[in-house]
């Protein structure tokens, strides 16, 4: 048992602080503290920032623009990052299409699409969910029909995030019926310019719109941008949701949200005494505090079984509802701590530039916001019902 | 970053595993548990040969581990064969021992020959040492002590006790002879199995063990190994719960099917597993911290126990319900494992004591 960093995983984390403070501009991070949005110019900016050092697709092999980081130096990676309130990576790209097309794209498709994703030509958005294929996913109905060299595609998208940004969309479609549901779904690469796309924001109970609604009709796509082979997408769909699921807790970002909460707890008074005094709060802060360092153990323990090759099904699955929930509850105290001034709704704040006076503490205009926005992360990435599922599944063998 | 036990505790585990499930197989501790002492001596003998009481201390001491880990894997064996005695309070009874250097009783005690328990609990002392009201008194051959000690584990079948007692300089530490003058016991067996008993003392010799006055640091860090101990135990005896539950589910089948087959079942299982493996990662923590300074090893073992406590009650009762009617026997090694279970949350405080402590200590409140 030896719960310490070794010499080189400290000296890697002071590299990242490091690059950190030199390179990660205040603005940034500011907005990212501050729950502020990230224009989409502001988030091509970071990706470029970590490009230009390397560290965009990290996970990636070395020949493709990879680091050849071992899992416990992207742990560390992810939490100095979140620590530091830099934006977060958007996974679209970097994390998600990219890793299917090294597994299962072909020598042209990787050689024309990594780079433009390491270098930001394209934004990537995902074509996963559709109005009647949730949690269900291989219920999905939207078709693609082969004419000649194109398939022709028409159906309806929905929680699309960012959509309004991307420039292309990895998509599962409907190219068989009528046998198992699962084997006649296709992978398909879209370009978000083609006619017959419309793109319409979804506004979230937030105020938000950050996902949308994608309509697409007699879409015309190259066979070109088919992935791997037609009617075996389900395998890659289903690749992309396993992978690098090890840093799925979130543990960096949730100690970052903590440390925000601890000092508002420190200076916020209720009935003359700072919250972090006051029975009540101080118990449900511990209890949240508790969980988060056993969470932090829990997925270092996951992490050097994934350094050992082991593929950690069960596992992830518990990282991603425990972090999630703990991220919530953070979320809920910090909604908390705010009392009355949680309720006042400002959304010109939540703009970069915004100089206005603040309503109560000037902490308290977000947090209700960000209370409510947070409720996708037991939704998002297949619901934590459906992980509880994969739970039982692989520890029951039934 | 490791998280593998190693070579030697593992051949520890292995061997302490064989002799248990030799010796202490369910089907004798089942009603062993209940009768006499309610635990075995020549079993503790076996324990101690095995070097199982010796891992709990260093070479310096006369032992043959002392990290926290080797009192962890030790502990996790205890909890996997419900072993009954009183390991957990030889175990604060040795540390006690160890910081003042009394060399002889530890080693009688490491080689078995000498059972100590520990006495520091009183009625109304709910796990604050400054409460302690019995009382030690210097007279001219010796100390003497009076006062009552409540649920000492088993006080009527140990050779020694160690007893925490308000001496004029403040708390203190002192070694009692079982057969001593003016001790009483009044003996009873414990819900989960094993005895215990309470004490009196009234003009009870007593040997001073370490400096009068200067206890209370020394029996909060023998305090912090016993609750790493507790956590240990308790995640192991968790281990068995969902075991036994995960056969359950698979084999008893209801309206045509294997119960596993529900949804209801399946998530409360899965919640049961999570929060198993987070009670893991705390007990994992208690001993990793545990050789650290103050602070940080209180806040450390009273997060353990805060965790342990909650994931406790929810797999005992799980398990339980899971199972249901045949769960509530007393021929299934289930019910024993949540008894042993609940039990552990009325030891050495509390989910509520800790939560309440690992809140203090985070803003400096609890005095050292």
């Amino acid at each position: 048992m030896d719960l310490t960093y070794s010499a080189s995983e400290e000296a890697f984390r002071s590299e990242v602080r490091a690059f950190l403070a030199a390179h990660l501009p205040q603005r940034l991070s500011d907005k990212v503290r501050k729950d502020q949005h990230l224009t989409r110019a502001e988030q091509e900016e970071w990706h470029a920032i970590l490009q230009t050092r390397g560290w965009l697709a990290n996970h990636w092999p070395v020949d493709w623009g990879g680091t050849g980081w071992t899992v416990m130096e992207r742990f560390i990676f992810e939490t100095e990052t979140a620590l530091a309130h830099a934006p977060r990576i958007l996974p679209f790209g970097v994390s998600m299409i990219g890793p299917v097309l090294l597994k299962y794209g072909s020598e042209a498709q990787k050689r024309h699409w990594l780079p433009r994703i390491l270098n930001g030509t394209d934004w990537w958005c995902q074509g996963y969910s559709e109005p009647g294929a949730g949690s269900d996913l291989a219920s999905l109905t939207t078709s693609a029909v082969r004419e000649g060299d194109v398939y022709i595609v028409n159906g309806q998208k929905t929680w699309t995030t960012l959509a309004q940004h991307a420039t292309m969309m990895f998509c599962l479609v409907r190219t068989a019926t009528g046998g198992k549901r699962q084997d006649g779904i296709s992978f398909l690469l879209i370009d978000m310019a083609s006619p017959g796309i419309e793109v319409r924001p979804i506004k979230l109970l937030s105020g938000d719109c950050e996902v949308n609604a994608v309509f697409l009709t007699n879409v015309r796509v190259p066979v070109a941008n088919l992935v791997g082979e037609e009617n075996r997408g389900w395998t890659y769909a289903k690749y992309l949701l396993t992978y690098e699921r090890t840093n799925i807790a979130g543990v960096g970002a949730s100690m970052a949200a903590l440390d925000e909460l601890r000092a508002i707890a420190r200076s916020r008074q209720r009935h003359g005494r700072p919250l972090a005094e006051d029975p009540q709060f101080a118990a449900r802060l511990a209890r949240t505090e508790i969980e988060l360092e056993n969470m932090q153990t829990t997925n270092l323990r996951v992490l050097v079984e994934a350094g050992a090759g082991a593929a950690p099904v069960a596992e992830s699955s518990m990282l991603k509802i425990r972090g999630t929930e703990i991220r919530q509850q953070i979320d809920d105290l910090t909604r908390r701590a705010a009392g009355v001034h949680a309720r006042p709704w400002l959304p010109e704040a939540f703009e970069g530039g915004w100089n206005g006076a603040p309503v109560g503490p000037d902490w308290a205009g977000p947090v209700a916001t960000r209370y409510f926005n947070d409720r996708k992360l037991s939704i998002f990435g297949g619901s934590n019902e459906v992980q509880r599922e994969i739970i039982t599944k692989a520890i029951l063998e039934l | 970053m490791d998280f593998s036990l190693g070579q030697d505790r593992q051949m520890l585990v292995d061997s302490l595993r064989r002799l248990l499930a030799a010796k202490a197989p369910f089907a004798a501790r089942k009603d062993g548990a209940f009768e006499g002492s309610g635990w075995s001596r020549a079993l503790w003998q076996d324990m101690a040969d095995l070097g199982a009481i010796g891992a709990w201390f260093d070479e310096s001491h006369g032992g043959y581990g002392g990290s926290p880990f080797d009192i962890a894997v030790v502990f996790g064996e205890i909890g996997r064969a419900l072993l009954t005695g009183p390991y957990l309070a030889a175990l604060q009874a040795g540390h006690v021992l160890a910081a003042a250097g009394q060399t002889d009783a530890l080693a009688a005690l490491i080689a078995g020959t000498s059972v100590v328990t520990y006495a520091e609990e009183e009625a109304d002392t709910w796990f604050d040492p400054a409460a302690i009201t019995t009382r030690a008194t210097p007279t001219g051959a010796g100390w003497v002590l009076d006062g009552a000690k409540t649920v000492v584990a088993a006080a009527g079948s140990a050779d020694r006790l160690v007893v925490v007692a308000q001496a004029p300089q403040g708390l203190t530490t002192f070694l009692v002879e079982a057969g001593a003058p003016g001790l009483t016991i009044r003996d009873y067996l414990l819900v989960d199995g094993g005895s215990a008993g309470d004490i009196g003392f009234a003009a009870t010799p007593a040997v001073l063990i370490g400096t009068a006055g200067e206890a209370a640091s020394v029996i909060e860090a023998a305090r912090a190994l016993a609750l790493v101990a507790l956590a240990w135990e308790a995640v192991a005896v968790m281990d068995v719960l969902r075991d036994h539950t995960l056969d359950y589910l698979r084999t008893r089948k209801q309206f045509g099917q294997a119960i596993g087959k529900f949804q209801a079942l399946q998530h409360r299982m899965a919640t049961l597993a999570l929060e198993i493996e987070q009670a893991r990662s705390a007990a994992i923590n208690a001993a990793d911290r545990a050789s650290g300074p103050r602070t940080t090893r209180e806040r450390a073992v009273s997060a353990a126990k805060v965790t342990i406590g909650k994931a406790g009650s929810l797999v005992a009762e799980e398990a339980i319900q899971v199972h249901g009617g045949i769960g509530m026997t007393w021929d299934l090694a289930l019910s024993h494992y949540a008894k042993r279970l609940m039990m552990i949350g009325h030891e050495l405080g509390d989910e509520d004591h800790h939560l309440a402590r690992y809140i203090a200590l985070g803003q400096d409140i609890i005095p050292a």
